[in-house]
Parts: structure tokens; sequence; C-alpha cells
């Protein structure tokens, strides 16, 4: 599913280079649920966006569903995050002004696929929000939002749900009813889920436990369950 | 994306800044309005011309005395030579030489004071023959045009048009009455219908007498000189044949071998229309730029406003670019939304341009003037429509161009 192969990242801050990543190997497969936990600077983020597609190792290879994505340009990139990767985000990252149903809908649109209503429709639904779909971003609670967002990552069947601090903005109990709904998707529908995450409290939902430190590996642990 | 998903993103941007959308379309809107109007003020000045044109009598032609050429070949200027004769008007009159020419009158001017009682005035005096107002296509509102008798005995008489007897008489009927020219006594014998028309050259300014009388009372001892001959052809299709009898006719009699060498010259009514319709279209350009720089600075509105919402909605731009859309994606949808500002801001200038030109002609002040009835055509209409969309297209392509270059994880960051 996801397949890292020594990759590197280097940042040029001026005349500075910054290695963010040095040299990271890792392996998710299908239906694994991952937390990739590390303090900031760590090189979490920077993981997070070449294992999300917006970004490009500098070195190594990275293969996503077998296909090496290292030299795609950025058109070819944003089709891959369109049809492979959900997206969950720390701040939600609703389109404002536009309902939860449009909201859902976009990935949709800009795959160009039919049926769009139905299936943000049904997606809304099986995250708890049928009752919700005309409402705006600012209409809808912390938690309600963050549903709606999974809606949006779940609409076009991607292959990996990518969570970055998907409770980072929430209260304790959203918190939990959100890595419940993850924990749900991973186990009852076989999603593959990445997350990232500094709790170490939301990091027990998964299943394995990757830790990064200065851009390397220092853990990488499968919980008994 | 598919062109109502792209216009529906669009519109929801657009009605998000509901006061800024309206304030950038204000812009392109009073642009387009300027341009539709003066476009239809210089239309309108060209259809008033041309009626006016038109109005001095259909088909007509002039011929005009070529510069003469004194000894040594020196030209005496425009008008200067005395080389038409009643000869020659009544060889251009025989049906079998000019078979196109309807009639053909000679034109003697003399300018003078014009007093009746204690009112005077002053206007150009034309002396001529019978078939001056078929030619010259005037009717009569009153009483008679002179006769071949008139001419031939020089009886002083004379036919008035519609400002004269309006400056003159005032309520007194006319005919019978005696006007003085250079101080010579004339009887008014008629009186002609108005032809409308207005400004420098009005053809209601006239008085027409017999050109017998005109040469021996008013041009004084200069002779009998023929000013201009002025012909009529049978039908417009025909003025160009009608154009070369007159020419044959002349040279044959002047005996004049080289056509260049002509002591004579020629102006139809079409090539005054001609001459008339260039004037107009460069002032209806003219206006039309000065309008299209307002264009301009509407689409500069627009420019500035989209490079505005483009740094505002990065984040939406991030957003947008994380779960796949592509640079042409957010390229169009921004293009969209400059499109539908200007597009918008068109169509409503249009309306209230044609609404402007329409009312126009109801404001006392420019129905009483003599300002041009503006006239909206179909194709400024249309043209303005797609300049404007242009425009937005134009102005709007930097900063679509902009948003779609940026990079999905910047713009994610960005707050």
């Amino acid at each position: 599913m996801i397949t890292l192969e020594g990759v590197t990242k280097t940042y040029r801050m001026g005349k500075l280079e910054v290695a963010a990543l040095q040299g990271v190997d890792l392996h998710v497969g299908r239906g694994e649920f991952v937390a990739i936990m590390g303090a900031s600077g760590s090189g979490k983020s920077t993981l997070m966006n070449i294992v999300g597609c917006l970004d490009v190792p500098t070195g190594g290879r990275y293969l996503l569903d077998g296909t090496d994505v290292a030299k795609f340009d950025d058109d070819q990139l944003a089709v891959i995050r369109n049809r492979k990767i959900g997206f969950v985000f720390q701040s939600f990252n609703l389109i404002p002004r536009t309902s939860a149903l449009h909201n859902v809908e976009m990935p949709l649109v800009y795959a160009g696929e039919r049926g769009r209503t139905e299936r943000a429709r049904e997606a809304l639904g099986s995250v708890g929000l049928a009752d919700r779909v005309h409402h705006q971003p600012t209409e809808l609670s912390g938690g309600q939002q963050q549903r709606a967002a999974i809606a949006r990552a779940l609409v076009t069947n991607p292959a990996i749900l990518l969570a970055d601090e998907p409770t980072g903005n929430l209260d304790s109990v959203s918190s939990v009813e959100i890595m419940r709904l993850l924990a749900n998707l991973n186990a009852e529908q076989g999603r593959t889920v990445v997350l990232i995450t500094h709790e170490q409290d939301i990091a027990r939902f998964a299943k394995r436990v990757v830790e990064l430190r200065d851009g390397r590996i220092v853990r990488d642990e499968r919980s008994a369950a | 994306m598919n062109l109502f998903e792209a216009l529906r993103i669009a519109g929801n941007g657009l009605l998000a800044n509901r006061l800024r959308s309206a304030l950038t379309t204000l812009g392109i809107l009073i642009g387009v309005t300027a341009v539709i109007l003066l476009v239809a003020v210089g239309n309108g000045a060209s259809v008033q011309i041309n009626n006016q044109v038109q109005s001095l009598g259909a088909n007509v032609i002039y011929v005009y005395p070529s510069n003469a050429r004194g000894t040594g070949g020196v030209s005496q200027g425009f008008g200067s030579g005395q080389t038409l004769t009643q000869a020659d008007v009544d060889a251009i009159n025989n049906r079998q030489q000019a078979p196109d020419v309807v009639a053909a009158i000679p034109i003697a001017q003399s300018g003078g004071q014009i007093t009746y009682g204690n009112q005077n005035y002053f206007a150009p005096t034309t002396g001529t023959t019978p078939a001056f107002p078929t030619v010259r296509n005037y009717q009569l509102a009153e009483g008679s045009f002179f006769t071949d008798d008139d001419v031939n005995a020089r009886h002083r008489v004379v036919v008035l048009g519609q400002t004269v007897v309006d400056n003159l008489f005032g309520s007194t009927d006319p005919i019978g009455q005696t006007i003085k020219i250079s101080k010579q006594s004339f009887r008014v014998v008629g009186v002609f219908a108005s032809k409308g028309g207005s400004g420098l050259g009005s053809q209601d300014n006239v008085v027409v007498a017999p050109i017998t009388t005109v040469w021996a009372y008013l041009t004084g001892g200069r002779g009998k000189i023929i000013s201009q001959i002025v012909a009529s052809a049978s039908s417009p299709s025909v003025v160009t044949q009608a154009e070369t009898e007159i020419t044959t006719i002349l040279l044959q009699r002047h005996q004049i071998a080289d056509p260049t060498q002509a002591d004579f010259q020629l102006q139809s009514q079409q090539d005054i229309l001609t001459q008339a319709n260039s004037i107009a279209t460069a002032l209806t350009l003219v206006l039309g730029a000065i309008a299209g720089i307002s264009l301009v600075v509407g689409g500069i509105g627009i420019m500035n406003i989209m490079l505005v919402t483009v740094t505002e909605r990065t984040r939406e731009i991030g957003i947008r670019k994380a779960i796949g859309a592509r640079r042409r994606d957010i390229l169009i949808q921004f293009l969209i939304e400059a499109m539908v500002l200007s597009g918008l801001g068109g169509a409503l200038g249009i309306a209230v341009g044609a609404l402007l030109a329409n009312q126009a002609p109801n404001i006392p002040a420019i129905a009483s003037s003599n300002f041009p009835t503006p006239v909206v055509s179909a194709p400024s209409v249309v043209l303005a429509f797609c300049v404007s969309v242009a425009i937005g297209l134009f102005f709007g392509i930097y900063p679509a161009n902009r948003a779609a270059r940026l990079h999905p994880i910047e713009a994610l960051r960005y707050e």
C-alpha cells in the first residue's frame, strides 16, 4: 500500500539546507491503522506531506499502491490525491460559506464523476450527519465539522485516510468520538488509516505506532490487539 | 469540472462579498454605459448628417467651374473659374445627349441684406430657373414658383424659405408683400414648405429669384456668372451614368480632349454622403475610444479585486488542491469569477446605456437643442458585451494564474 524506501527530504532555507527526513523506511499494508508520533520538528509533518502526495521526496522512493510518485508533476499529484488519498486536517478545512453536502461533493467534482449528490449524502450519512447536509461549516460544531471532513475524505473511496492531528482542535468528548469513528472505519470497512499525532492518548486508538525523531524512525511497535 | 459547477463555485465566491462584487461590477457597468451611449450619439449624428444631406435633394449632381488657369497656368483657386454658361445648362437638359438627367438648373449666388418693414435679415439669394423645385426637391407651401416668363422678362419676384419668412414676417402672410434685397424691391410669390434640418446651411434659409433678375439687379456688372449647375439623375442607381453623360457633354462643348485638364468638376450627392459618413464614423470612433478608457479602468478594478480575492482565499485554494483540484480547475474557477463580474457589468451597462439613449429625446434640454437623437445599434451592443467579457478574461488571467500556481502546502498553512 504505502512503501517508503530511504526517503529523504531537504529544504533550502536561504543558504542553509535543512534535512527534515534523513532516510525513512516504512511499509504500511492494506487495512492497517498506523499512528505516526513525534515532537514538533521531528519531521512528521514532512512525512505526512510526502505520504499525502502534497510534496515529493528529495531522495529515496515512495510507492503508493505500487506507483512511484517521485517523478509526478503538480497536476499528476493532484489526480493521485483526488483518487487515492482522503485528508482529514487538524483545522477541519471545510470550504467556508458552502454547505456540508457541497463540501463533501467537491472531490467528486474534481474527479468529474456522476451521481455526486447521492454519494455525498451517503458519505455524510455514514458519519452520522444525514440531518446536517445543508448546514454551512459555521453552523456545525467542531466535532460535526470534523465528521463532515471525514465524509469528504471518504467520498472518493480512497486507498488511505490521512489524518493530521484530527483531534487537535477538539474537546476531549469530541476527540474520542472522532477517534472511534476512525477506528470503526478501519475495523469495519478495512480502511487504511494513517494518523499523525503527538498525543499518546490519541495514538492508543491505532494498532501500530511509529515514532519519529530528527527525521528518522526510532520506534515501530504493533499493539497486541 | 463542468461549466455549471464552475459557475456555481464562482457565484458562491462572488456572493460571499456582495458589496465588493457590486462595486467592481459598477466599474464595468459605467464603462459599458459610456461606450453604448457615446457610440449611440455618434450614430445619431451620422443619421442626422445623412438626413440633412438627403434633404438637399436625392440623386443630385453638382457641377462647379474648375480652378481658373490664368496666363502661365497659375491656378486661381476653387470656384474662381467662369467657365459654365447657360448654353451648357441647355445642352445637359437635352434628353438625347443626357438621357439619365431629369433636369439641370444654373445657379447664381448673391448675398445681401433683406428687409421688410422694420425687420431685416441676411440670407443668400439664389438665382435659378423654374426647374429648381424639381431638382432640389422643394415643395411649395403657399403661392407658386416663378415661371419661364418671369425669367425671360427679369421679373423681380422671389420665393422664400420658411426660416426667412419666420424672421421677416412673423404672423403676416408674405404672399404679395414686397421685400427689399440690397435696396432693390422684390415681390414674394411663393413660400417653400419647411425641409427640416438645422444648423449651418439649413435648407429653409433660402431666397430664390429668376437668374436673369439676379444678374440684372444683384450681381451688378459682373456679367452672367453661373457659379454652379445642379442636375438631378432619374434615380440613385443611374447617378454614375448621368455624371458620365454630363462630363462628356461639357468636355465636348468646352473642346477639351484630356479629361484631366477639364475646366469643371462634378460632385454627386453620393460623394457628399461618403464624406459626411467618414466624418461621422471618425466621430463615433473617437467617442467610443474615449468611453473605452473607462472600460479599461473598470478592467483594472477587476484585476485589483481578483488579486485581493486570491490572497484572501489562499487557504481555500490549498484545500481544493489537497482534495484533487488541478491547476486548470483553480485557473478556470477564478477566470470565471472575473468574467462573471465583467459580463454582468457589461449586460447591465448595455441595459442602462440603451435606456438612457432611449430616454434622451424625452429630456427637455436635449429635445429643444439640435443634439442628435442617440441610435443604439445591434453591433455596438454585441461588441460591448463581448469586449466586457474579454476584459474580465484579460484582467482575470494574471490573478487566476497566480492562484493556480500556489503550492498546496504553503496555501494550506496560510492564515
